[in-house]
């Protein structure tokens, strides 16, 4: 049943998920594009007006999944899958408490995920950008097509990320690079 | 902590999270000044060193950040059932507007203007990715184990990917294997960070 199906795999992608939403990306691709629910091309139209609307990321695309697989109740059952986890294993940490941030098993395991996630969220940024730019967006197998217009997009907002780092000494706030980015996009791909 | 009737509590703990979910972006870090300012300095209902806290656990613990947060502030001032009332009240704005988006969703990309949008945005979505792992990688040890555990698992990511060979639970497994690597150093006494 398509309701179990959603609340299940995202009850998955909520109890391994460590340092936040973006670490969820590959999993919920995984899962999501593997099963056939939605095209690896929408989920990233997707993760990008989860991030332009206001509310947690993780929140946001797992609704955005489960009503566009199966309806709002679909959504219904993402939504709570994904919080579940979270739900029953903060009750047990807020019990046992002082003595689960400073478990050294708990530190040790956090050590070993790390590097890991770090290289799941690198791995999903350049798998994506060898789509965009040479294979239109689609899977690895598809025709080989070197997309100078994105090239060029890239490099706008890779310059600007760069200097308003140095200007400003912190990072671009994601809607303001995504909202350039759209704005960017109309100009490059209309003409 | 201050007394109130615990029906109050609830219905604080469901509006400022409501709050929270509707005005934050991107979740996590953003949400937790919202948070100090309900639940801390009007109500005086979690200490100052407590919020603290908040922030170590909903890091440490599996889950996305900001549910973990709601969770147990939820937790430390209603219970269990005050803690369901947080999250509940921190997703539904989420809920809504996503609803109402992926109605329209479909008729727009029909439009050349917005698909030209898209494409951009992906692009965005790169530079953004990327900037999520600089900005992680700040927090994490470089030692040995670390650097052999991150290249085996971008290089399975990314060869996996090239040979389109699918398996759904392949992230899934190299959490786990971070997981366990991570638990057996503590065991033998490896863990490099000694105090």
């Amino acid at each position: 049943m398509i309701f179990f199906e959603l609340f299940y795999t995202f009850f998955l992608i909520g109890l391994f998920t460590f340092g936040g939403g973006y670490a969820m990306i590959p999993m919920i691709q995984e899962q999501v594009v593997g099963k056939g629910w939605i095209s690896s091309s929408a989920l990233t139209d997707f993760i990008a007006i989860s991030e332009v609307t206001p509310g947690p990321f993780a929140l946001n695309i797992s609704t955005f999944v489960g009503n566009t697989v199966g309806s709002p109740f679909g959504a219904v059952c993402s939504t709570l899958g994904v919080i579940l986890p979270s739900l029953i294993i903060i009750i047990i940490v807020a019990i046992v408490m002082n003595k689960f941030i400073t478990n050294r098993f708990v530190k040790g395991a956090l050590n070993g995920v790390k590097p890991i996630v770090l290289a799941l969220i690198l791995s999903t940024a350049l798998i994506l950008l060898i789509k965009i730019l040479f294979f239109n967006g689609q899977s690895f197998q598809s025709e080989f097509s070197f997309d100078k217009k994105s090239l060029t997009l890239l490099i706008l907002l890779f310059s600007y990320t760069f200097i308003s780092k140095k200007i400003n000494k912190k990072s671009v706030s994601p809607i303001c690079l995504l909202g350039i980015s759209a704005l960017l996009g109309i100009i490059i791909f209309s003409v | 902590m201050k007394k109130d009737s615990y029906l109050k509590r609830l219905l604080t703990l469901f509006l400022t999270f409501l709050k929270v979910g509707a005005l934050t972006f991107g979740g996590g870090y953003a949400m937790i000044s919202i948070i100090e300012d309900e639940v801390t300095r009007k109500r005086k209902w979690i200490s100052e060193i407590e919020i603290l806290d908040i922030l170590a656990i909903s890091e440490t613990t599996p889950g996305p950040i900001a549910v973990n947060a709601a969770t147990y502030v939820g937790y430390k001032v209603g219970g269990v059932l005050g803690s369901i009332i947080a999250t509940l009240g921190l997703a539904l704005p989420s809920f809504i507007i996503i609803f109402v988006i992926s109605f329209f969703y479909k008729d727009f990309m029909q439009w050349q203007i917005i698909q030209a949008a898209f494409k951009g945005l992906k692009v965005g979505v790169v530079l953004l990715l990327l900037n999520a792992v600089m900005k992680l990688r700040k927090g994490v040890k470089v030692n040995f184990v670390g650097i052999v555990l991150f290249v085996i698992a971008l290089s399975v990511m990314i060869i996996t990917t090239i040979f389109t060979v699918s398996f759904k639970y392949l992230s899934l497994c190299l959490i786990l294997l971070g997981i366990i690597t991570g638990i057996v150093l503590t065991l033998l006494g490896k863990e490099g960070d000694k105090e």
